[in-house]
This record gives structure tokens, sequence and C-alpha cells, in this order.
């Protein structure tokens, strides 16, 4: 029987064919847990006696939400999880080392793996061809604690992406394109499957960003197959022998297939309150902006950085608008700051902080003001997300976050890039 | 402690829940698109190992007075897409702890509804268009039948996957750990 990308994946874990819908108890590969969710799922264990990691080299803590701490309660959360760690052998990202998906693709998870984690865009490495998927601390916990979940096998949403972008236009343009066609719940309990030459053509970076937005259409995890790109970032990252080629089968059944042309993409904007409230940046050009963050798991990678700073060299932020750059991890962090990157920051009026998720989910770093305007490249935009409810959030790319920092109000970067 | 105090806080109400098929309340009306950080705002994130505490707000964006005035027993009731957003297992956790009964919706988000199973708050997705603000509501979690007792109207619910109810009736999967010492989900 022909198989969707998910159905191999869950397949070749429980040792059989599966069908959609189909309830599974499968074994995991890595399991991870952040600051917000990881004191909860600590505790759980502590209440069920089950304090331990199944597969330690494979358990991996991140220190990445409120990273350095700005309050007791969450250093004392940073204390429980180094605390496990110690305990149980798992491994613990430092709050030096970056957001918990950046630093999941860089090192942990393979083409094939089941990655279940305790945050909700853990679908970023769906990207690497692994089945990854955002769970809560209950469930996280006992995954790391037995090794094992429960999973429905997901009916298959697929992506036909053709052609490829006009200059100014990035993956995450198409990602706010997509969302707002199928909408928030477009997806609900489908995995998302990205195919066609357009998604060939896409870099592993531009794959990210697209399957770390799969659950902003309710996705549980967002696939690309495992190709000769793949091969290329993990052989970059010193990890080629991880490598496995994977695809989906040719005739494989999709509940549903849409098709894109990357080439008739505009740059959009994800306008407040709703990531499916997408607008072309033409309809929202001219709105006031009073601060500008360029970062997260969605957008800050080297690649990103590299396209902010090819349209703010030599140019400088708009004096009523504030302009946060937070590199996504600490070799991210190092690469901008060899290439210069961070220096162009800092003339052009840039607040750079060091790695992390920074003023992405209100923790710190970045709270806006009442009735404040934001214009960030992260992946969500709900009420109160930045840390006040009372103020506004615009998504984009990191092309038209810099043009916006440079003009002040929702800029279109092709008219900044030569 | 904050940490005990949200084990044995959330235990008094399991177990009040897993008992009790027949549930009675006032309906407290929500949009479509309620997200996790309307829930559960991210200003809170310092609170999340202080549930009871973390519970005062919750809802908070989405209606600043529900957590204040409502009384334990009440209905969460919403349109589509309800507890989109994050991972994190604190918003059903904390509308439990509020004391709400069960939250009805249009639809839910993936995570958020596996969350509710696990922490044991029941969710019903059923078509909550004719449910009125303060309408009084009994919902029997055995037959799938919500009666609305103010417009004399009855509806079902889609039913939970066997998989959800088992989890459910075992009153979270914490609790089914302790009963089975593994999944035992057949
Ligand atoms: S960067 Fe934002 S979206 Fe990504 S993990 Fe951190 S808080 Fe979540």
């Amino acid at each position: 029987m022909a198989s969707t990308l998910a159905e191999k994946i869950i397949a070749s874990h429980v040792g059989r064919s599966v069908e959609p819908g189909e309830i599974v108890v499968t074994g995991v590969d890595v399991a991870a847990l952040q600051d917000g969710t990881g004191p909860l799922a600590i505790m759980q264990l502590q209440e069920l006696d089950m304090v331990r990691a199944h597969n330690p080299e494979k358990t991996i803590l991140f220190l990445d939400h409120a990273a350095p701490s700005p309050r007791k309660e969450l250093s004392n959360a940073h204390m429980s999880l180094r605390e496990f760690a110690a305990r149980t052998g798992a491994v613990l990202s430092e709050i030096s080392e970056g957001i918990c998906h950046q630093r999941l693709v860089e090192e942990y998870v393979s083409p094939g793996d089941i990655l279940i984690g305790a945050d909700s865009h853990t679908c970023t490495s769906g990207a690497l061809a692994a089945f990854a998927t955002g769970m809560g601390s209950t469930d996280v916990g006992i995954g790391i604690a037995t090794g094992k979940t429960w999973l429905r096998v997901p009916e298959t949403l697929r992506v036909v992406i053709a052609g490829r972008f006009a200059t100014g236009v990035y993956a995450k343009d198409l990602m706010l394109h997509l969302i707002g066609m199928i909408g928030a719940d477009g997806a609900t309990y489908m995995a998302l499957e990205f195919v066609g030459p357009g998604a060939e053509a896409m870099s592993m970076p531009e794959r990210f960003t697209l399957s770390n937005m799969a659950v902003e259409a309710g996705a549980k995890t967002g696939l690309f197959a495992a190709d000769e790109e793949t091969r290329r970032y993990l052989d970059e990252q010193g990890r080629g022998s991880d490598y496995r080629e994977l695809a989906a089968d040719a005739g494989a059944e999709h509940a549903r297939t849409v098709e894109i042309d990357a080439g008739e993409v505009e740059p959009n904007v994800s306008a407040p309150h709703a990531v499916e409230n997408t607008r072309t940046v033409s309809e929202a050009a001219g709105t006031r902006v009073d601060q500008v963050f360029i970062g997260t798991c969605t957008n800050g990678r080297i690649e990103d950085l590299r396209v902010a700073a090819e349209i703010l060299e030599r140019r400088r932020r708009h004096p009523g608008t504030r302009l946060i750059i937070t590199p996504a991890s600490r070799s991210t962090y190092v690469k901008a700051a060899a290439e210069g990157l961070l220096r162009i920051f800092a003339e052009a009026g840039a607040t750079v902080t060091g790695p992390g998720c920074g003023a992405c989910v209100g923790v710190h770093g970045g709270i806006l003001g009442d009735g404040e305007v934001c214009l960030a490249t992260q992946n969500r935009n709900f009420q109160g997300r930045m840390g006040n409810a009372e103020a506004f959030i615009y998504l984009a790319s990191p092309a038209t976050a810099a043009a916006t920092a440079i003009a002040g109000v929702i800029a279109d970067p092709r008219d900044y890039l030569k | 402690m904050p940490d005990e105090n949200v084990r044995s806080n959330e235990k008094d109400n399991k177990e009040e829940n897993t008992h009790q098929m027949l549930l009675k309340g006032k309906a407290w009306i929500f949009g479509d698109s309620i997200s996790t950080d309307h829930i559960a705002p991210g200003r809170y994130f310092h609170l999340r190992t202080n549930l009871p505490e973390l519970a005062k707000n919750v809802l908070e964006d989405a209606n600043p007075d529900f957590a204040a005035q409502m009384q334990p027993g009440d209905f969460v009731v919403a349109g589509r897409n309800f507890g989109l957003g994050s991972s994190r297992e604190h918003a059903p956790r904390i509308i439990k702890i509020a004391g709400v009964n069960a939250v009805l919706a249009k639809s839910f988000a993936r995570i958020f509804f596996r969350n509710a199973i696990n922490v044991g708050l029941p969710v019903l997705e059923i078509d909550t268009s004719g449910i009125r603000h303060g309408d009084m509501l009994e919902v029997d979690l055995g037959t799938g039948t919500v009666r609305n007792a103010t417009r004399d109207e009855t509806m079902t619910f889609t039913p939970l996957p066997p998989v959800m109810v088992k989890i459910l009736g075992d009153g979270g999967l914490v609790e089914h750990f302790k009963k089975y010492g593994d999944f035992n989900l057949g």
C-alpha cells in the first residue's frame, strides 16, 4: 500500500503499515521540554514516581523562553530543570544556547525520527522528514520516562508548491499566504506534506520556516521529504551520517491537496489578532509601527539575519520605531558576529540581544505598551502574545521587518532591495 | 511549596469530576479562535508553577470578568477552534482548577483537546450557536447529550474517540498510569 510520509514514519516505528485514524502506541526517538512546560512535566513524573529518562541522550531540556531569567519564579523553574537533568542524565541546553526548535534541527533530530516536544512549534523538525509534534507537559513527561507515546495516525494535507520566489518574497510570505487560504484550523489533526518542484528547490532554512508554522493551520506536523538538500544541511552540521533518504510513496492517498505557485506569492503580513488574517504588504503599507522584532524559531536564523542586514546596512531605524534583533541560537549568534551583521544592526540603531525566544512570548525583553503596534517575524500574533492584550501584532518576513524599521510604517521590502 | 498546592488542588477536582456523569451549570459565551494566550496569558509565565494563582486569571484576555464571576460548575461555551496556539497544558488545567465543568465548542485545536483529556477536563464538540450567556445547561457525559434547560432544547455532541474516553474515564493520563503503570488503550 502506498503511504504518505507521516504514515511511513509511524509504520517504521510500530513495525506494520498504518492507516489514518488508527491509534498506535509508538516508540519516541527524541523528547524535548522547555522552561515554560518542563516544570509541570517534572511534577507529573514526581507524582508518578517515574523521575527518569528512558533515553537520556535524546531527552533535551531547553532553557530558552526566559533566557536569561527575568524573575525569581522563573529562575526556580530553571533550577528544577537543571536538577532533573543532573538526576536523569538528560541533556540540558543552557540559557546561552538558543531556542529549542532551532537547537533540535541543528543537533538532535534526524530523518525518520519521531520527536515529541512540549512546545507547539515542535513541528519545525518536520522539515527534516521527522514526525515532529507538539504535546502537553504530561504527554511529553511520560514519553521521556517510558520512551513511548500514543498517536492518532493523521490524514495528510498535501501542499504542492511550484515555482520560485520573486525578489523580496520569502518562505514566510508563502506560509502566511497558505494559512490565509486554508484558515487557522484548515489542517486540524492532519499532517502537512510540502511537495512539488517549489518545495524541492527550497533550502533547509526555508523549509524550517514552513514546517514551523504548520501548527498555525492546526496541523500536527509539517513534513518535507529528506533529499539532497537535507543531506547538505546535515553535512554542514557535522552530522552527515544521520542522513537517510525518505519520501512519500507515489500514489499515496491524501485527504486534501492545495496548490501554490511560489512565483505568484506577494510579500504578506498577518494583521492583528489572527495568523489567518493575511493581506499583502501593499494593502497594509503605511500602518504606523512602534516596535519591530526580528528573531524567533520561525525567522531568527542566520539566513534571516543576512536578509535583514542587507536592507539595514548604511541605513538607520526610523526614530519613532524601536528595533529588536534576537538570533535563534548560539551558532546563529556566532556566525552573525563573524560576518559583521551584529555591527550593522547596532549601527542601524537596533537592540541586539543574546539568543533565545526573546520578545516573542511576552515574558521579557520587548513587552509592548498599551495601544502599541509591533511588526514581528514570529509565527503568531494572538491578542496578548507579546505581554499586553492592549497591543497589536503584525507578522511578516525579516525583509519586510527590516524595511518597516527604516520607514517607521509597514513598508514593502522590494523598495529597499537593489 | 507551590508544587504541593497544585497537586492537592487538582486531585480534589479530579476526583469530583470523574465520578460525575451529569454536569449542571450556567453557560459563559466566548467567540471563535480563543487562543491559549487568551486562556493563560504569557505575561503570567512566572505563575506556571503556581497554578491556583494562575487560575485566578483564567481567560482574562477573552473576558476580564470571567474568573471573578463564574461559579464552580459553570460551562465555557465557545465557537470554532477553541484552544489554538501553544502546547501549554496549563490552559486546560487552570480552566479545570477554576471549577469549570466542561468546555463546549464548535471545534477544538488538537493540542488543547488532547491536553484537556489528559488533565481530566471534559471537552465537547457540539454546535454551540443556539446557546446564550446564562443559559442553564445539563451535560450528560454518559449519554452524550446536552440539555439547554433555559430553552428546553436537547442536542448530542460528537462522541470522543474511545482512547480518550478511556483516559478521561480514568481521570486523566497520570491517573491512567497510576492504574496500569503503562499505556492501556486497547
Ligand atoms: S521563539 Fe516564540 S514561538 Fe518559538 S519557541 Fe520561542 S516563544 Fe515559542
